[in-house]
């Protein structure tokens, strides 16, 4: 259960020596922004999905960096879309190109 | 009455006619089910007759690019209505020379045939004709040269940028301009020879026979090539841009029907990509193009590659590097329906990850009860720009009007955004939760805010009560004098939204509503013309560098007049020019507000 969107993290360990980063890599070459993201979280405080549900993109976003693809494409069908995460992004991460292309590459 | 030389003609002639019919037959066999449903029931309907019309007007006289650019409209209508007169004239001319009948090519080499063959005998206007006939040769040349000035210097008419053609397209158009120069030259040499013609195949007769060129073998030669130039032409032409002047017809006959496209690519949506001209006027009108000087991605292009199998990539990068602003079909002179066509590659390209299965959550937001009130859906993009939001509430209640705020604590997409990308099954999810949670809630009206929203509900919802932007609202509000408003001191310009203003074709009310409470500025480019505010979630491939660059265009369009206050009616057109920081941006319905009395 979650409480008001925080709870304590698992202690976990991720190797990006041993990760597999290659479609990380690819959406780099898809979304030059992808690399902009400074992980303030501002995408997910605005989101209509988040509201409703505990998807946070945010979140998506750091896993799919470091390999971490387990799950992700049921968290990704949560999006609606609607693109006001890309209206708040501080740093001018086309958010919604990443989702939809971070659901292409999950597919693959 | 035979030759060698007019083979290559009637072989040309007999390819084009093959293979058209072959084309259009497995184009209408594609239609889909709604497509023919429609087609059939309006076939023989009256809807026939603007049809005509309308082809008359478009395909021949050109009367849509006339309205872009005088001459352009010249050129156009030179070749296109001079080449038509020039075949129906010519085969009047034929009929009424040979008495007998005659084989159907006499009448496009008529000058060749009517000294040499005795079954060619002269009739009372003969001479009428062959200085008619002259005159239509003249109007074709001269839309000839017209095509050949725009070709090094397109400015005079009209277009500053014209669009790069393939090699298929640049060899048909070789052959199309050389048939009219080698026509007039080969009639020139047989008037050397046997003096006949109107008054221009005699003049260059005359040259001929000063330059001692009375030569049956230079004759000969000119009208084989004239007849070569054809048959290129022809049989090039159903694999060319050219296949256009026959397809547009059979569009504009579908399109009076009423006969639309769909979500996805059918027979009708090649009927609309063949009818493109590639004249490139979409090009100048693109706001990227404008901008960022990115040429490669308009409709022209798009039509282009996505009818090849391998450009499929190119077709895919080139859908989605569009903002969907429209500014592109409101000037098309085909009338092509770009943004639906863009949007069926994006359906293609995303059909894979078209999941629907993601949006269980939606069953646990519970429909809301506003039996007699007024529904307002502020829309997601309004929750970015509370003051629109507190505005419209503020008029709600000074016009005391009941209303329920549907997505003031959990909002779901209309889903508009979605389908934008080609999302189809995705948004159709959303469209049903909330189609059914308007239907359950009893409210008597629909008021939105944001125009992508109100876009969503009147095309592809299916509701029961009427819908509203704000804009609509406010306006009647105060017709009805429901709230009352005074005008205040400031000058405002007002933007249109693209999806208000091209994709609703709402440009009058906001207009009324903001010349009651300000002094509305004109401005230059606005309307059906005005610029996208470059951050439209219709563009998924630009950067934020760039879309800033759209919309300081748009606002240096906006700001020319030195408003006080740039005005808007879409929360997301308001948040774009709002990051600029360059003037005051409100919503119509904030200035309203602020006006109450």
């Amino acid at each position: 259960m979650n409480k008001f969107g925080f709870n304590i993290a698992t202690t976990r360990s991720i190797n990006l020596d041993s990760a597999n980063l290659s479609k990380s890599a690819a959406l780099q070459e898809l979304v030059p922004s992808y690399r902009y993201c400074i992980g303030c979280g501002a995408c997910s405080a605005t989101c209509s999905a988040a509201s409703m549900t505990d998807f946070n993109i945010r979140q998506v976003h750091f896993k799919f960096s470091r390999g971490q693809y387990d799950g992700l494409v049921d968290e990704l069908n949560k999006c609606m879309l609607c693109g006001k995460c890309v209206l708040v992004c501080p740093r001018g991460v086309n958010t919604r190109a990443l989702i939809i292309n971070m659901r292409k590459l999950l597919e693959e | 009455m035979f030759d060698l030389f007019v083979l290559p003609f009637c072989i040309g002639v007999l390819a084009l006619l093959v293979i058209s019919v072959v084309k259009y037959w497995l184009w209408i066999s594609k239609f889909d089910g709604r497509q023919r449903v429609v087609v059939l029931r309006n076939m023989l309907s009256w809807k026939f007759l603007p049809a005509v019309w309308e082809a008359v007007r478009e395909s021949l006289l050109h009367w849509r690019i006339t309205k872009h650019n005088v001459i352009l409209g010249y050129m156009h209508r030179s070749l296109a209505f001079g080449w038509f007169l020039l075949i129906v004239v010519g085969a009047v001319q034929a009929i009424l020379a040979c008495p007998d009948g005659h084989p159907f090519y006499v009448a496009i080499f008529f000058n060749y045939f009517e000294p040499r063959s005795p079954k060619v005998v002269p009739f009372a206007q003969a001479p009428l004709y062959a200085a008619l006939m002259d005159a239509l040769l003249l109007y074709v040349l001269s839309g000839l040269f017209l095509a050949m000035f725009k070709k090094i210097w397109s400015k005079p008419l009209g277009m500053k940028k014209t669009t790069k053609h393939n090699l298929t397209d640049r060899v048909t158009k070789a052959a199309l301009w050389s048939i009219f120069p080698l026509r007039l030259l080969a009639e020139g040499a047989t008037s050397a020879n046997y003096h006949n013609g109107g008054f221009l195949v005699s003049a260059v007769g005359d040259l001929f026979t000063a330059m001692g060129f009375e030569n049956p073998v230079f004759e000969y030669q000119l009208w084989l090539f004239y007849s070569l130039a054809l048959g290129i032409f022809f049989s090039l032409m159903p694999f060319s841009r050219y296949m256009h002047i026959f397809t547009e017809v059979f569009l504009i006959y579908f399109r009076n029907l009423g006969v639309t496209e769909g979500h996805k690519k059918t027979g009708y949506s090649m009927f609309e990509m063949s009818a493109c001209s590639r004249c490139g006027i979409c090009i100048d009108n693109c706001p990227i193009n404008r901008e960022l000087d990115i040429s490669n991605i308009q409709g022209v292009y798009l039509l282009q590659t996505v009818r090849n199998k391998d450009l499929w990539h190119r077709a895919e990068a080139i859908a989605n590097n569009c903002m969907v602003c429209g500014r592109c079909s409101e000037e098309c002179p085909v009338g092509v329906d770009l943004a639906t066509i863009r949007r069926q590659v994006r359906t293609e390209s995303n059909r894979s990850v078209d999941n629907p299965h993601g949006y269980g959550y939606l069953a646990k937001v519970h429909p809301f009860n506003a039996i007699g009130r007024v529904a307002y859906f502020g829309g997601c993009m309004s929750r970015l720009t509370p003051g629109i939001t507190e505005a419209m509430e503020k008029i709600f209640q000074a016009a005391g009007q009941p209303y329920w705020y549907v997505d003031k604590e959990q909002s779901i997409c209309c889903g508009r955004p979605l389908l934008q990308q080609g999302f189809i099954r995705q948004a159709d999810s959303l469209r049903r939760k909330n189609q059914e949670m308007f239907a359950q809630s009893g409210a008597t009206l629909l008021v939105t805010s944001c125009p992508i929203c109100y876009q969503s509900f009147v095309k592809e919802y299916n509701l029961n009560i009427p819908v509203m932007h704000h804009t609509e609202y406010i306006k009647s509000l105060i017709a009805d004098g429901r709230i009352k408003v005074s005008k205040g001191a400031q000058s405002v310009t007002y933007h249109d939204p693209c999806e208000l203003g091209r994709g609703c074709g709402i440009y009058e009310p906001p207009r009324t509503v903001l010349k009651s409470v300000a002094t509305l500025l004109p401005i230059k480019e606005e309307a059906g013309k005005s610029l996208c505010c470059g951050f439209n979630l219709g563009n998924t491939t630009l950067g934020v560098e760039q879309q800033a660059l759209i919309r300081n265009a748009a606002l240096d369009n906006l700001l020319a007049p030195s408003p006080d206050v740039v005005a808007t009616a879409c929360p997301m057109c308001k948040k774009a020019f709002a990051r600029a920081d360059r003037a005051p941006v409100m919503d119509v319905a904030e200035l309203v507000a602020k006006q109450l009395v």
